[in-house]
């Protein structure tokens, strides 16, 4: 279809054809999302393959001082003359054999069985416990292999890198250079690599508090652990976790929550993205009329609504929303004759309070709709109307020609950043409903729950089973890398990073 | 008729009943918070049921209670305030500098890992935050830290370095050919840094600060696990929480409401600045230079 063919379609017939193209190429799209994960695990094979190679090479060319460093850390930096760097490695090397021989390795060795000594307690004539032996705790051999895995893995690019500068520096002197000083190498961290010294900080930080901690629950996904003091032992036990929440075979408990709670979910996420767009979109278009006066105002208005902590607004909206609260109140005086209708709409019916969430919702989030609108609508170039009003455009025509297109056609990938959030969106079903209404059917969870508020319940609520949680976790990731992946795949931002600069 | 038809006349109406619909939609959006600020003033009942919606007589009796309590022990506003505000305090320097360092890093330096860095943090950030809070608090709890201040402010601060996209965002506009006439001049990659970019970059510093500053006051998950059941180390977030719980609620129902607005307002006018600040940074990045 050429561009003069698409021009002459009417909306509807546009839409059908873009949402043909879309369609088709739909397939193509995922497949480019499977070769891009596909090349990323090839080069990571590869760049291994090519590390054990370099590996090998810098031994067979390396003189006695290099061979040695290959046993002992910076022994070829310290030999050439690199003292201060040569220390740092040797340093280095010894704190780890420490850490190993008095922490780790008991830590790895048991990492494969998590542990097997129990508790053991006994009880004299009086029924008075004495503990015998305190047994271990899978959890903390978890956490400390976690840590110990880590700690290697880092140490082992340390003792890389050790062999190289211990290479280089041999080429150097081969070459007749000398080796730079501290002093050179401390401003070189100023300027050349100068990205080290900003980065080592957040990183460390980073690595602390995200990366162990995350690689930690990925792996209690395949242990049968439960909750905080119950059992001290757990076990590995694979995918048991994943395959339950896929058991529809069966139709056990937890398959049927994580498929009702995960429709939901979508069904959540859908309503909340899409009635937050069109209705704020709506409102940013009447507050940037021309000829309507007070924008300042009635955007400060909207803006209060954000402003205002959302565990404030939340709990309160909430606290409206009992039987007892404002709206009852207002309800009755205004419908009812003063007299108290005494709706229950957070805990009364399924439906009624997953409806009532989606509307509160909407007061939630039109505001950020509106403010992030109000940019795009400034940004509409003037000209574009000034030419349309010459032409003999009337309003309407304006608007569904220029205006309407252009919000579109720039909002489309900050509704579908919405859609991922909302999947993600905590605050307004945990502090609204806290998942009730409660529903004996479903394990460990209520009718208004999403995935996200299931895992707060199931790692902090009165049902713990920390397992399922990190699988629900994973699955959780897995939707939103999918969805951003093909979105980022497919947006221009991305790839034209250096467009400005 | 000819009135009806005539331009001016629709346009007159169209605009008079926008001004209504948006008049009726500013009164439902703001009047769950005139309904919060009378009732934290009502002095009648002081139970949460009364009939009805607006209060017939005022008190400051609430705020009073809330920052001088007379005989109660676990509500202690005024230290969950202090709390709050100086773990609010250093995670915004922390985190301010971890965010400044790594967008700059990001934006305005080319080394070889960097994409990769910055594909793993695109990852990183695609986890439920949830999923992480039991084994955080396994590692806080090993380091002797849990129930302890300086958690919260390591628990806000560590992960500010993954949330650099829009300060990169705005880095990424200021022209590379001011990187380019300082580095002939001779300046190094830290005197370009501290001397040419951050005194450019106003609008986003003062973003950022603002945005460390607020998460503290806002967060009620994280530490609510981290503190349990030490009501002294309480931010005023999970203290507010804990006032609203069915157990406390008959009793501090109006407390709660009180201190909510003692926490929205400071934070709302926070806010506003922050949302000139940040209309400022993105769209004023582009023209410089």
């Amino acid at each position: 279809m050429t561009y003069v063919e698409y021009k002459q379609l009417n909306p509807f017939q546009r839409f059908a054809f873009n949402f043909k193209k879309i369609m088709k190429n739909l397939p193509r799209n995922i497949g480019r999302f499977f070769k891009t994960i596909g090349l990323a695990i090839a080069h990571f094979f590869i760049g291994i393959g090519k590390g054990f190679k370099n590996y090998g090479v810098t031994f067979v060319k390396g003189d006695w001082a290099t061979k040695l460093s290959y046993v002992i850390f910076g022994f070829g930096d310290i030999h050439k003359g690199k003292y201060y760097k040569g220390i740092l490695y040797f340093i280095i090397e010894v704190l780890y054999t420490l850490f190993m021989v008095f922490f780790g390795a008991e830590q790895l060795y048991w990492l494969p069985t998590l542990g097997t000594h129990e508790r053991v307690v006994a009880y004299d004539d009086f029924g008075f416990e004495t503990v015998v032996d305190e047994g271990q705790r899978s959890m903390l051999i978890l956490l400390y292999g976690t840590l110990t895995v880590v700690v290697t893995i880092v140490v082992f690019a340390i003792y890389i890198s050790n062999i190289k500068d211990a290479y280089r520096h041999q080429q150097m002197r081969e070459r007749g250079e000398k080796p730079t000083s501290l002093k050179v190498d401390a401003r070189e961290f100023l300027d050349g690599k100068y990205h080290i010294t900003l980065l080592s900080f957040p990183i460390l930080m980073i690595a602390v508090f995200n990366i162990l901690p995350l690689i930690f629950m990925i792996l209690i996904a395949f242990t049968n652990y439960h909750g905080f003091e119950h059992p001290t032992l757990f076990d590995w036990v694979g995918m048991v976790n994943f395959s339950n929440v896929f058991d529809v075979i069966n139709s056990t408990q937890k398959a049927n929550t994580f498929f009702s709670i995960a429709g939901w979910t979508l069904l959540w996420a859908f309503a909340a993205t899409f009635s937050n767009y069109i209705l704020g979109m709506i409102v940013a278009l009447m507050i940037n009329k021309k000829g309507i006066k007070f924008k300042g105002v009635f955007r400060t208005m909207f803006v209060i609504t954000i402003a205002v902590p959302q565990f404030v607004s939340l709990l309160l909206m909430s606290q409206m929303l009992t039987q007892e609260g404002a709206f009852n109140i207002l309800l009755g005086d205004l419908f009812n004759g003063g007299v108290n209708p005494k709706i229950d709409f957070l805990g009364g019916s399924a439906w009624g309070a997953r409806l009532t969430v989606i509307l509160v919702n909407c007061w939630v989030g039109i505001p950020y709709t509106i403010l992030s609108m109000s940019g795009i609508l400034m940004n509409i170039p003037e000209d574009l109307y000034e030419s349309a009003r010459i032409d003999g455009a009337t309003p309407v025509k304006t608007f569904t020609k220029i205006t309407l297109p252009y919000m579109i056609f720039v909002t489309t990938p900050q509704l579908i950043t919405q859609f991922v959030g909302n999947i993600n969106n905590f605050n307004v079903i945990f502090l609204l409903t806290g998942g009730k209404p409660a529903n004996p059917d479903l394990y460990g969870a209520g009718d208004t729950d999403i995935l996200v508020t299931w895992l707060y319940q199931l790692s902090m609520g009165e049902k713990k089973d920390y397992g399922l949680a990190s699988a629900i976790g994973i699955l959780v990731f897995i939707i939103c890398a999918t969805l951003s992946l093909i979105i980022y795949n497919n947006s221009k931002s991305m790839k034209d990073e250096e467009a400005f600069s | 008729m000819k009135l009806f038809k005539s331009y001016k006349f629709r346009r007159i109406l169209l605009n008079t009943i926008i001004y209504i619909i948006l008049g009726i939609m500013c009164i439902i959006w703001v009047s769950p918070f005139i309904y919060l600020m009378l009732h934290s003033f009502r002095a009648d009942g002081g139970v949460v049921t009364n009939d009805a919606v607006l209060p017939h007589r005022f008190t400051f009796q609430h705020y009073i209670e809330l920052f001088a309590p007379s005989t109660d022990t676990s509500l202690n506003f005024p230290r969950w305030f202090m709390n709050t505000f100086v773990v609010a305090c250093f995670s915004c320097v922390i985190s301010t500098i971890s965010v400044l360092a790594v967008s700059y890093a990001f934006s305005r330096l080319r080394f070889g890992i960097r994409k990769k860095l910055m594909n793993i943090a695109m990852i990183l950030g695609m986890f439920p935050g949830f999923m992480t809070m039991i084994a955080i608090y396994y590692l806080l709890k090993i380091m002797g830290l849990d129930g302890n201040l300086i958690a919260l402010v390591l628990c806000y601060s560590c992960g500010a370095g993954l949330g650099f996209q829009i300060s990169k965002g705005f880095f990424d506009t200021i022209p590379r050919a001011l990187d380019e006439a300082a580095t002939i001049d001779g300046a190094t990659k830290n005197q370009i840094f501290w001397k040419i970019i951050l005194p450019m970059s106003k609008p986003i510093v003062v973003y950022t600060i603002l945005t460390a500053f607020i998460g503290p006051w806002t967060d009620f998950i994280l530490a609510k696990i981290i503190m349990g059941d030490k009501h002294d180390n309480y931010t005023v977030a999970i203290g507010l929480q804990m006032m609203k719980d069915p157990d406390h609620m008959t009793q501090w129902f109006q407390e709660f409401l009180a201190g909510s607005v003692v926490v929205a307002i400071p934070i709302t006018l926070l806010f506003l600045k922050m949302q000139k600040y940040y209309v400022e940074g993105v769209t004023a990045g582009g023209v410089k230079g």
